[in-house]
């Protein structure tokens, strides 16, 4: 009985071979401001007021168990919200100075800014070439040295290029599943996001496409704010620097990985990653 | 125990689904039957027309006793129960039984007043099938059977016997080759200059009324005028001179029972002698014939010659019509499935709609009548088209009604199927899109109505399908027995909307019912039924291919 004070953790975070010790957020620089976020769907609270800040160039994972409200926070970033009937938003999300929610507040260009890449994979049934081409033909660019150059810089982004450079023509549904959702991710930066939103990337994929994927999200957060949606909390702690706690709508707890897996402030917390519930 | 078990084999036979398995393969056997069967009938029917069968001639005892001899074509055999006979006034002592009774084409039409008559098997004597007959196929009152005698030029014989025969080929290649000269002269040339004459005729009636028409103008519309006719005396001139030419030649022939014909050479369409011919020659024969039915226009009230402009009318309708209901049916869809907020009212539309597709087409056709020729025709005859009345233009049944008719009925079918091929496309793929900043807009235009262009396709198909078979309501709104001119021809602007056409579907009620020559025209209704089935499947396998380039080319997940 005494044991169970005692804490038990899922991940042993010194075996995953990385290092995030000295990260606090009081140094981030801060991309995205979540300011007593609340979510309905017709009557039913999703979310029941959220303030949590999102730090810029980091990776920042949401856990939680199904139904918490991780993915619904996430699609707020976009305003992907918005395309479901009934569904309606109080409260504030500050990106770059502005709040999203405000009313004069272009959705098309807020989701050029900020990307996602969503848990299927979901290619346009087009060519490789015209996937990834597809926001910049939106942005009316026709140039054909230019898109073949975002192309390539994309697909080398995506992790690839050495993969598919000699089927650009070909369809993008003829891929693997980890190859189309790299090419996902390809088409989301081409149009050069700020913030990159992943809702559970890799729940459709095999062990070895995740591994890709995981390492291709480690080089992407360099040049982008990453928000990751994770049912795995072993993804979460390999590739987070911040992580999430969420459960039934409420933020519970948001610290540095390291410290929510090994040393969580609230008992929930605790009971999630070592298996508990969820 | 052995009870229990037998039971159980029992349910476990009819669980099985076994039972469920046999039913649903008989019904699509008795149907896929039911469909061969009836292509096989018209087909049948339909195709052996166009052989030429063994001319044969016969002494026949008339009923009253009187003999007469007959030549023709055997058409068909049947049995007729004795009784029938006997009731029918035939003399048939010593008979038991069914009787033959043969239907026989006698052609000579200007001699008998009729085509056919039938005959029964107990009254023929001495059934020959004798040499030299030769068969005409004529402009005017249908087949000659007969044999040649002479061959006249002017008036004078110039070969007759054995020789005759070689001359009458000979001129009847120089006289066919006047002949299409003729008609070309009369059909597009002159029909060229007609056309231009009433241009020229409206041109001034529009000035007239719009006080514009000042001398300058009216010298120079009388210039052109003047030039026009010209033209045409000239060509009135080369007519007289071919006719002339023409009507030199002659061919005397005597028919079976002695009498002697002149046939002149401008009225023969073809000669030949069944009788004399291989299997070889009668397959060219028949092929030739069978093209001239695709590709000739009809002669003598619709039952001799082809059906070419029922075939141009039908295809270039149904073209018309895909390209008015595609539009109107996916943008409707589009608002519908997309834009319209999901409702109440929403399904009272879907639900006007899908009944729209069951009321009769004959309604649509009343429809077309009244509001597309008489209120939309008449005011669009007023608005732009003053000078030609009181001629109507638009205010009268044409192409353009009739496709937009059938539009309206067909839409109904495209509406549905396009809804439910957007209702299809998944929901991630359009979120990928409006993840990438584009909007609802664009999303529908670059990803989400090419994915379901397959499912609009297919709304096409069953729109063709219906469209291409329906005859009641083009009655009202623009078919006609016998189009002058064909909708589409080489005058500007090429496509004339307002024309009426002419349809297979109508070709086949007017051919069967309205005829003259019943049994003359009776194969000629098989073999228009099948070829409109034929285009029909030849429309839907273009429609079909279409869909399948366009489904492997937007995939879904």
């Amino acid at each position: 009985m005494n044991d169970s004070r005692e804490k038990r953790h899922a991940i042993d975070m010194s075996a995953l071979g990385r290092s995030n010790a000295g990260l606090s957020l009081d140094n981030e620089e801060i991309a995205i401001n979540v300011n007593s976020l609340k979510l309905f769907y017709g009557d039913k609270q999703a979310i029941n007021g959220v303030d949590m800040q999102i730090p810029k160039n980091r990776v920042t994972a949401f856990i939680g168990p199904s139904g918490c409200g991780k993915s619904t926070l996430l699609r707020c970033f976009n305003r992907m919200n918005d395309l479901i009937d009934g569904c309606r938003v109080e409260g504030e999300v500050t990106i770059e100075d502005e709040n999203i929610y405000d009313k004069g507040v272009n959705v098309v260009d807020l989701r050029r800014r900020v990307g996602m890449v969503f848990q299927k994979p979901n290619p346009f049934p087009k060519s490789i070439y015209e996937n990834v081409a597809y926001g910049l033909r939106l942005q009316g660019i026709k140039d054909r040295r230019v898109l073949d150059e975002v192309i390539e810089r994309s697909l080398k982004g995506a992790a690839l290029w050495d993969e598919v450079k000699d089927r650009l023509h070909e369809s993008g549904m003829g891929l693997s599943g980890g190859q189309q959702q790299r090419l996902v991710i390809a088409r989301a930066i081409a149009v050069e996001p700020h913030v990159l939103l992943l809702d559970e990337p890799a729940s459709a994929l095999d062990p070895i496409s995740t591994l890709k994927l995981e390492e291709l999200i480690y080089e992407l957060k360099n040049r982008y704010t990453i928000v990751i949606v994770t049912h795995n909390m072993q993804q979460a702690a390999r590739v987070s620097d911040y992580t999430a706690f969420m459960f039934m709508g409420d933020k519970i707890e948001f610290s540095d990985t390291d410290t929510l897996f090994t040393n969580p402030r609230e008992k929930r917390t605790e009971d999630y990653i070592t298996g508990r519930y969820g | 125990m052995s009870i229990a078990k037998n039971n159980n084999k029992k349910i476990g036979w009819f669980s099985s689904g076994t039972p469920w398995v046999w039913i649903s393969a008989g019904a699509v056997s008795i149907s896929l039957v039911m469909v061969f069967g009836l292509l096989l009938l018209i087909a049948a029917r339909g195709l052996g027309y166009f052989w030429p069968a063994d001319v044969v001639m016969m002494d026949y005892t008339e009923r009253d006793g009187t003999e007469i001899r007959l030549m023709g074509e055997n058409r068909e055999t049947e049995l007729v129960p004795l009784e029938r006979l006997l009731d029918a006034g035939y003399q048939l002592q010593g008979h038991s039984g069914d009787v033959e009774r043969h239907l026989l084409k006698t052609g000579n039409r200007d001699l008998y007043g009729m085509d056919f008559r039938s005959v029964i098997e107990p009254d023929i004597t001495n059934y020959t099938v004798p040499d030299g007959v030769v068969v005409i196929e004529r402009h005017e009152w249908g087949n000659f059977y007969g044999f040649l005698k002479s061959v006249k030029e002017d008036g004078a014989v110039i070969a007759a016997g054995e020789s005759a025969r070689a001359a009458l080929e000979q001129r009847l290649e120089r006289s066919l080759l006047l002949h299409d000269e003729i008609k070309h002269i009369e059909k597009i040339e002159i029909g060229a200059i007609n056309y231009q004459l009433e241009r020229l005729r409206l041109k001034t009636r529009k000035l007239e009324l719009s006080n514009t028409l000042d001398p300058q103008r009216e010298q120079q519309i009388a210039a052109e005028r003047a030039e026009a006719q010209q033209r045409y005396e000239g060509l009135q001139k080369r007519l007289n001179d071919l006719y002339t030419q023409i009507n030199r030649d002659s061919l005397v022939a005597t028919v079976a029972d002695g009498r002697e014909v002149e046939i002149a050479l401008a009225k023969v369409v073809r000669i030949y002698r069944p009788n004399e011919m291989g299997f070889g020659d009668k397959m060219l024969h028949y092929f030739d014939k069978l093209w001239e039915f695709v590709s000739d226009e009809p002669r003598e009230a619709n039952t001799e010659g082809g059906i070419f402009p029922a075939i141009f009318g039908t295809v270039l309708m149904v073209i018309l019509m895909a390209i008015l209901v595609t539009p109107f049916g996916v943008v409707a869809a589009i608002y519908l499935r997309e834009y319209a907020k999901q409702g109440p009212v929403t399904r009272v539309i879907r639900i006007a709609v899908n009944n729209l597709a069951g009321v009769p087409s004959v309604v649509y056709g009343v429809f077309g009548l009244g509001f597309f020729v008489y209120f939309l025709g008449g005011n669009l005859d007023a608005l732009f088209f003053p000078e030609a009345a009181p001629a109507p233009t638009f205010g009268t049944p044409g192409i353009l009604w009739s496709s937009l008719t059938l539009a309206i009925l067909t839409l109904p079918v495209v509406i549905v199927a396009t809804e439910e091929g957007l209702s299809r496309i998944p929901r991630a793929v359009r979120e990928g899109s409006l993840a990438l900043g584009a909007t609802k807009a664009e999303t529908l235009w670059r990803i989400v109505i090419p994915m379901a262009s397959p499912a609009l396709m297919t709304g096409l198909i069953l729109a063709v399908a219906r469209a291409a078979g329906e005859v009641a309501p083009l009655m009202l709104v623009g078919v006609v027995k016998l189009a002058p001119s064909m909708p589409l021809d080489s005058n500007f602007p090429f496509l004339h909307l307002d024309r009426k056409f002419m349809h297979l579907g109508f070709h086949i009620y007017d051919v069967g019912f309205q005829s003259p020559n019943v049994e003359a025209a009776r194969p000629l209704v098989y073999a228009t039924a099948l070829l409109l089935v034929v285009v029909i499947v030849v429309l839907n396998l273009t429609a079909i291919s279409i869909r399948n380039r366009l489904r492997a080319k937007y995939q879904a997940v």
